[in-house]
C-alpha cells in the first residue's frame, strides 16, 4: 500500500486547562504526536483508557484546537470541520428528532446537496449498511446496532476523504461488534476508505488494521507502530484462528505491556478489554 | 380457553401460540371501558344537581335544564358568539405575540449568555408579578378596548413559553452540536439543525401551559371592562342575578379552555413525533 499521505499529523500538543489550588493548571494529554496514514490505509490507534485518543480524533476533524503542532489532509493544513474528513462517534450522537433517512442526509444538507440527489445517496448508503427498511425508523426505536449503522451511514453518505471513527463499537454488546466489525472490513473493501479507528481493545485493532499506532497513557504519544499483514478479506473464525493473528496479538499485548500502563494503573477504567 | 388447558397447544413456527384468550382479570372491563365510568359518574352529578337545584332559590344556584333553557335563548339572540368571538380575538393576536417574542426571547437568552444576564432580572421580576395586579395599569394606559386584551392575554401566556425555550435551547447536548459541527455547519445551521428542533417538546409544554394562563388572563380582563367578551357577560348576568345565564360564559369558557388545550395537544404531537412512545409510556 503505497499511496500518498491523506493524513499527516505533526509534533500535536494538547493541553485542557482546569483549576487547581495554585490557580489553573494546564494538563497535557497529548505531546508531541506525529504519524502520518496513506490514502487507503487503515490505522488504528490503541491505547489505555484515557491517553487522548478521543482527543485526537476531535483534533483531526477540526472540533479542538492544538497548543502546537499541525495537521494535513492531502498535505493542506486542516482548516476546520468539513466534509473531507468525517466522525463516527462513540455514542452515535444521531440526531433523535430526525428518522434515520434524515440523519443519514444530515451532513450532506449542510453541504448544501440538493434535495434529489441527498434521498438519493441517503438510501443508497443506508442500504449500504444494511438498514433497508428502516429509513423511516427513529433512533429510540432502533438497538445500538442499528443507531451505529445509521451514524456509520451518515459518515459515508458524506463522501468524505477519510474516516475517522472514535470507539464507534466499544458501546456495543461482542455480538454486535464482531457483526459491525465485518460490515465495516467490507465497506472499507468495497470503498477504499481511509480510516483512522480509534479503539481500546487489542484484538479489534488486529482484526481491523493495516497498521496499528499504540500510544503511550497521559500524556498520549505513539510509542509504537505495528504492521498487520493479515491477508484480506478477513474473516472472524478463519483470521481470528490464523497463527499470524495469535502471533501479532501477542505482540502487540506485549508493546503495550512493556511501553504503556495498560495492564497497570487504575484496573476500574475497563483496560484490559477483551471481546 | 383458560389457563390449564394451554398444556398440549403448541406454538407455531415463530414460536407464537394462535386463538388464546389472555385470562380475564376483574380490571378487565374497566381497562376496556373507561369512558362507561366517566359518563355515569357525570350523568350521577347532573341528576343529582337538578334535584337539588330546583329545591333552591334559583339566584343561588340554578340547575341544569334551566341553563340549557339559557343556552338556547343566548345563542338565538346572538349574545354568545359575539361575546365567545371578542373573547377569541383577543386571545388569538395576544397568544399569537406571546409566541413569537417568546420563542425569539427565549432563543436569544438560551443562547447568548449576554442576552440572558441582560433580560434576566426583568422576565424573573415580572414572572413573579401578579399579572392580575398589572391590569389597572395596563387599562390606564391603553383604554378598555380590544387592545389591553390583547397585551394581557400576551403578557400571561409570555412567560411560560419564554421560560420553556430558554430551557429547551439552554438544555441543548453539546455532543449533538459536536455532531454538526464536526460536519462544517455555521452558527445558522446549528441553531435550525440542532437547537431549534431540540427546543420544540420544551416550547410545546410551555405552550400548554400557556393557553391555560391565557384563558385566565382574558377572561380577568373582561372582568375589569365588563362591556365586551365572555367575562363580560359573566359580570353583566350576574349583576343581574340571572343565574342561569351566568353559567352559560362559564361553561363555554370550560369548553374553550379545553378545546385550546386539546389543539396544542395535537400541535404537540404533530411536532414531536419522535416523543410519541415516551408518550404512551406515560398514559
Amino acid at each position: 500500500m503505497t499511496g500518498a499521505l491523506a493524513l499527516d499529523v505533526r509534533n500535536v500538543r494538547k493541553l485542557f486547562f482546569q483549576p487547581s489550588p495554585r490557580g489553573p493548571a494546564g494538563l497535557l494529554v497529548l505531546d508531541d504526536v506525529s504519524f502520518s496514514v496513506r490514502e487507503g490505509e487503515f490505522v488504528s490507534a490503541l491505547g489505555p483508557s484515557g491517553c487522548g485518543k478521543t482527543t485526537l480524533a476531535r483534533i483531526i476533524v477540526g472540533l479542538e484546537d492544538v497548543a502546537a503542532g499541525s495537521v494535513l489532509i492531502d498535505n493542506h493544513p486542516a482548516g476546520p470541520p468539513g466534509p473531507d474528513r468525517c466522525l463516527v462517534f462513540q455514542h452515535y450522537a444521531l440526531l433523535p428528532w430526525r428518522t434515520v433517512l434524515g440523519n443519514v442526509e444530515l451532513a450532506m444538507e449542510i453541504q448544501g446537496i440538493p434535495k434529489q440527489e441527498r434521498r438519493e445517496r441517503a438510501r443508497r448508503y443506508v442500504e449500504l449498511v444494511g438498514l433497508t427498511g428502516f429509513e423511516t425508523h427513529y433512533p429510540h426505536q432502533l438497538s445500538g446496532g442499528m443507531q451505529q449503522r445509521t451514524g456509520l451511514a451518515r459518515a459515508l453518505a458524506a463522501e468524505p476523504r477519510m474516516l475517522i471513527m472514535d470507539e464507534p463499537f466499544g458501546a456495543l454488546d461482542a455480538q454486535m461488534r464482531t457483526l459491525l466489525q465485518d460490515e465495516l472490513l467490507r465497506i472499507c473493501e468495497a470503498m477504499r476508505v481511509t480510516v483512522l479507528f480509534v479503539t481500546h481493545s487489542i484484538d479489534e485493532a488486529v482484526y481491523l488494521s493495516d497498521r496499528i499506532l499504540v500510544f503511550s497513557a497521559r500524556p498520549g504519544r505513539p510509542v509504537a507502530e505495528l504492521t498487520v499483514d493479515l491477508p484480506h478479506p478477513r474473516g472472524q473464525e478463519t483470521t481470528r484462528s490464523s497463527h499470524r493473528f495469535i502471533e501479532i496479538r501477542k505482540a502487540v499485548s506485549d508493546v503495550l505491556a512493556e511501553r504503556t500502563d495498560y495492564y497497570r494503573g487504575d484496573r476500574k477504567i475497563d483496560a484490559v478489554h477483551h471481546d | 380457553m383458560t389457563e390449564g388447558t394451554t398444556e398440549g397447544l403448541r406454538p407455531e413456527a415463530d414460536g407464537l401460540i394462535y386463538g388464546l384468550t389472555p385470562p380475564r382479570t376483574d380490571e378487565a372491563f374497566l381497562v376496556r371501558h373507561p369512558s362507561v365510568i366517566r359518563t355515569a359518574s357525570v350523568l350521577v352529578v347532573l341528576v343529582a344537581w337538578e334535584l337539588y337545584g330546583r329545591a333552591l332559590n334559583p339566584v343561588f344556584l340554578s340547575y341544569p335544564v334551566a341553563i340549557a333553557g339559557a343556552l338556547v335563548e343566548l345563542i338565538r339572540s346572538g349574545e354568545l358568539l359575539q361575546a365567545t368571538l371578542q373573547t377569541l380575538r383577543a386571545l388569538v393576536i395576544g397568544f399569537a405575540i406571546a409566541l413569537v417574542v417568546g420563542i425569539g426571547i427565549g432563543f436569544l437568552m438560551g443562547r447568548y449568555r449576554l442576552v440572558s444576564l441582560t433580560l434576566d432580572p426583568f422576565v424573573t421580576a415580572l414572572y413573579n408579578t401578579p399579572s392580575v395586579a398589572l391590569i389597572p395599569l395596563i387599562q390606564l394606559w391603553f383604554g378598555l378596548g380590544v387592545t389591553a386584551k390583547v397585551i394581557i392575554v400576551s403578557m400571561s401566556a409570555f412567560f411560560p413559553i419564554v421560560i420553556n425555550t430558554f430551557a429547551g435551547v439552554h438544555n441543548t447536548s453539546q455532543g449533538l452540536v459536536d455532531v454538526v459541527r464536526a460536519y462544517g455547519a455555521t452558527a445558522r445551521q446549528i441553531s435550525t439543525k440542532v437547537v431549534l428542533p431540540n427546543s420544540v417538546p420544551f416550547i410545546m409544554a410551555g405552550v400548554r401551559l400557556a393557553v391555560g394562563r391565557a384563558v385566565i388572563g382574558v377572561v380577568t380582563a373582561e372582568f375589569f371592562t365588563a362591556i365586551s367578551g365572555l367575562g363580560g357577560l359573566v359580570i353583566v348576568f350576574s349583576n343581574a342575578f340571572a343565574t342561569a345565564k351566568l353559567f352559560v360564559p362559564v361553561l363555554t369558557l370550560v369548553a374553550l379552555g379545553l378545546c385550546l388545550t386539546s389543539l396544542a395537544k395535537w400541535a404537540e404531537r404533530r411536532l414531536t413525533p419522535w416523543k410519541e412512545s415516551e408518550r404512551a409510556a406515560a398514559r
